[in-house]
């Protein structure tokens, strides 16, 4: 087929795209942000509270649902783009803020400014998201899209040069993508960084004519939700990554792998393939070319070790998901024994950047050997919660800092937990490092797959190791002797650390064991598993040796090892408040009208200590848990 | 080319087969390399009780020899101390979730984890970790036979059997994690599944978890 005929045929498609689009954007529009982050604040019921209050009120104004924008702490959001005034998006929305939109600003002229989060366009009014201190180191790659295209019409992503990278490659040879691809030196983004290229390569070296692209879309991590909000905000682009692939390694049918858990994503990319069939943009033929590719979806039933190439590759043959020792690798036998890549769905949304810009743009960004961006879950104890992206080389500081706004309430940062069940903790030493997948690496956390939790003082990190232990030991196959066995000892151990147990081999068992579990697992979930012990270990030994030797949990976290005190001269004879909020009726009014806690009927449920009012502030947690003297002998 | 390689293990030149895995390699040629999973005839090893590790020169970390392909002028050595730590706590893991009753136990003195613990100077009884208490049932339904999960190492010999030398397919593990365990379909007894009780995997267990009643 002649480049000329391709070009033609895509420029019918986008002039359409770009016609339709254009008509709707004649009309005030609402873009609701229905991205699950959005559904959980409550977004379908301001979809819905706009829906009937423009209905109302008789106005022409369309309601659209889009993806997430990555303002997840603002959420439910919502961006009104009404001709003559610059796209502004508003945060915490309710009921009542909807009315008052839609009657002022819909149906009137005032934008309501001091309810705006930001404008969306440069404009001489209202500041944008990029005048954030967070816009400044921000740089949305491959979110760019998501939060502001309708994610289930594919005409919002062609009008956007949506599909154009795919018509530049076709009229190109496959070697041609490969190589831009390998020169980009994109490093998969699914946690190790292995070169995307070398790996397609090896797949097409193979050889064989039967090959699959596969999207691992198994996201699994705690607190993780980068690829899920992508393939639900901005699904075409994957897809687009993916055929990109299939059209370098000769591949005619692909498979996004997504968790069962993901309906809207599900549902999302279902309805993007069959969109993209019907544009010819997918299927035989592909844009006339005598290319053809097809795609499907395979829904994963949750089980973590899933996201472990050969366990996916297991699961979707209708094996037990669970790993094979490798080689072979994937690219030489892969899925039904035939050559295969398998990348993350990030990985795959930058192939069509890199297509469409050229390799030499992909490496003018991030560093030099981690090339691009980093998208990051940023959770935890930060002010701005959220969806970012930073260039490769950003610092943790930057991030947490800058970026994420810091901790709230003024809280001391203690640690950041970078990659999650197979990452590790970094202390505050650490927060100068650069991330890219080499430095994180020695500094004993992983890149992952990019969910970043920030933690302050009021977190134990025994306690933040044994959740991950507890976590990857849960969600072991239980296949190979160290991940079966060994993550239970070590969950065990710090299990008895965390009631203040153990003796002065106890660290040095846990140490050993958990380089074992590392050093000896069959997959990487068992060889990642022990990060969070060894990490903590490393930079927070002395909790550790707190727990054992005194008894005591410096966080004031670990159950057994705390007890909650009221402080008399604190209390208040006046008040009762605590007494109401025990459910186990252990706090007692004494004789002098104070009130005192029952030591053996309380379950630490922390309840008193916020029903206590700030006026009085009485009530502490004591680690180790004893009482003090003087006060001990009083209640006797 | 020819279709044999030379390689060294423990010192000692060896002509192998090219293709042929690095554990059978050794053990044909007299040198131990504890194994409980490994089966000649499959074609992925299973790879699963991670005793086998050796050193290769050249390769920074311990393998499992069990997946490794023998390659011309490969230097291999079975002992080094941090194959010896790995093998270890692979063995002391297993023995913290193996019913210890050695002198009840019908394999008692022919079982897989006591040549083991001879050959590599390891003990049965072990302090390192908490015995996994488990509470499981014997199925005695077989005439002939009995099987006892508290001695079960999860190797996988049995199901091999059942399923590629019985042709019957009456066991496989199912559960997942350290509740992973070798059962029948719906976890019937053996008699009330559709085992055939040729004993195939009895022969093949290399501990006492199926054993011959008498």
């Amino acid at each position: 087929m002649k480049k000329e005929e391709l070009h033609e045929l895509y420029k019918k498609l986008k002039d359409d795209a770009e016609h339709k689009v254009r008509l709707g954007e004649e009309k005030p529009r609402v873009l609701v942000g229905t991205a699950t982050c959005g559904v959980a604040a409550g977004a379908l019921k301001i979809r819905d509270d706009f829906q009937r209050e423009i209905e109302s009120k008789g106005l022409d104004v369309d309601v659209v649902e889009v993806g997430c924008m990555g303002h997840c702490y603002a959420e439910p959001l919502a961006v009104i783009a009404k001709p003559g005034y610059p796209p502004v998006c508003y945060g915490y929305l309710d009921d009542g803020l909807v009315h008052r939109l839609v009657e002022d600003f819909l149906g009137g002229d005032d934008p309501s400014y001091e309810y705006a989060l930001a404008a969306l366009e440069r404009n001489d009014v209202f500041p944008t998201f990029e005048d954030f201190p967070r816009g400044i180191y921000e740089q949305k790659l491959i979110l760019e899209n998501c939060g502001f295209i309708d994610a289930r019409n594919i005409e919002s992503y062609i009008a956007r040069d949506g599909y154009s990278a795919l018509v530049k490659a076709l009229s190109e040879k496959p070697g041609w993508v490969l190589d831009e691809v390998k020169n980009a030196n994109l490093r998969g983004r699914g946690g190790a960084g292995f070169p995307a290229g070398i790996k397609w390569e090896a797949c097409i070296k193979a050889g064989g004519s039967e090959k699959y692209v596969i999207c691992n879309a198994d996201e699994g991590d705690p607190g993780a939700f980068m690829d899920r909000s992508v393939l639900e905000s901005d699904p075409h682009l994957v897809i687009e990554g993916m055929i990109l692939c299939a059209y370098a390694i000769g591949a005619e049918k692909g498979y996004l792998y997504i968790r069962a858990e993901y309906p809207r994503a599900v549902s999302h990319v279902e309805a993007a393939i069959g969109q993209a069939r019907e544009k010819g943009l997918l299927g035989s033929s592909i844009l006339g070319s005598d290319f053809s590719f097809d795609l499907e979806v395979f829904q994963g039933s949750g089980a973590f070790v899933c996201g472990e190439a050969t366990a996916l590759i297991n699961s979707m043959e209708g094996k037990m998901g669970m790993p094979e020792s490798r080689p072979p690798r994937l690219a030489s036998q892969g899925y039904r024994g035939k050559p295969t890549v398998l990348n993350n769905v990030k990985t795959f949304a930058y192939v069509p950047m890199i297509i469409s810009r050229g390799a030499d743009w992909f490496k003018g960004i991030g560093t030099e050997e981690s090339p691009g961006t980093a998208v990051f879950s940023l959770v935890g104890k930060v002010n701005n919660t959220g969806l970012v992206e930073v260039p490769m080389g950003t610092t943790l500081r930057q991030l947490i800092y800058d970026v994420g706004d810091g901790l709230p309430n003024n809280r001391e940062f203690k640690a950041v937990q970078i990659g999650g069940p197979s990452g590790g903790c970094l202390p505050e030493e650490s927060l100068d490092v650069p991330i890219d997948f080499d430095s994180l690496h020695d500094a004993g956390a992983i890149m992952g797959s990019g969910g970043l939790v920030v933690m302050d003082q009021d977190d134990c990190m025994v306690s933040v190791s044994r959740y991950f232990l507890e976590f990857t030991q849960h969600e072991s196959c239980g296949k190979c002797t160290f991940c079966r066995i060994g993550t239970k000892h070590l969950l065990d151990i710090l299990t008895d650390i965390t009631r203040g147990e153990g003796d002065s081999d106890t660290l040095q068992h846990l140490e050993e064991l958990a380089e074992d579990v590392r050093d000896g697992s069959l997959c990487n979930l068992g060889k990642t598993a022990p990060n969070p012990v060894l990490t903590t270990l490393r930079y927070f030994r002395d909790e550790y040796k707190a727990h054992i030797e005194e008894g005591r949990c410096p966080a004031l976290v670990c159950r057994d090892l705390i007890l909650y005190y009221i402080e008399p001269p604190k209390c208040s004879k006046l008040c009762n408040v605590c007494v109401g909020s025990c459910p186990t009726e252990a706090i007692f009014t004494r004789e002098d009208g104070l009130k005192e806690i029952d030591q053996e009927k309380c379950v630490k449920c922390d309840n008193c200590l916020k029903a206590c009012p700030p006026e009085y502030n009485a009530i502490v947690k004591l680690s180790p848990p004893v009482l003090p003297p003087e006060k001990e002998k009083k209640t006797k | 080319m020819s279709d044999t390689v030379k390689i060294t293990i423990d010192e000692k030149i060896i002509e192998a087969k090219k293709g042929e895995k690095l554990l059978w390699v050794a053990l044909q040629n007299d040198i131990y390399i504890p194994h409980l999973c490994a089966i000649k005839e499959e074609n992925r090893p299973n790879a699963s009780c991670r005793l086998c590790f050796v050193e290769i020169e050249g390769v920074s970390n311990p393998v499992t020899s069990c997946t490794r392909n023998v390659e011309e002028g490969m230097v291999v050595k079975t002992r080094s101390p941090v194959v010896d730590r790995l093998v270890k706590t692979a063995f002391e893991l297993l023995i913290s979730d193996h019913n210890l009753k050695c002198s009840d136990c019908p394999a008692n003195r022919k079982c897989a984890l006591q040549k083991i613990a001879k050959e590599r100077g390891l003990k049965l009884r072990q302090k390192r970790f908490k015995t996994i208490a488990r509470d499981y049932e014997i199925d005695d339904s077989p005439e002939e036979f009995a099987f006892d999960r508290s001695r079960c190492v999860l190797c996988g010999q049995c199901i091999w059997a059942d399923r590629e030398e019985a042709k019957v397919g009456a066991i496989g593990f199912t559960n997942r994690g350290i509740k992973r365990v070798v059962t029948t379909f719906e976890e019937a007894p053996l008699a009330e599944s559709i085992c055939t009780q040729c004993l195939m995997c009895v022969e093949a267990c290399p501990v006492g978890a199926l054993y011959y009643k008498k």
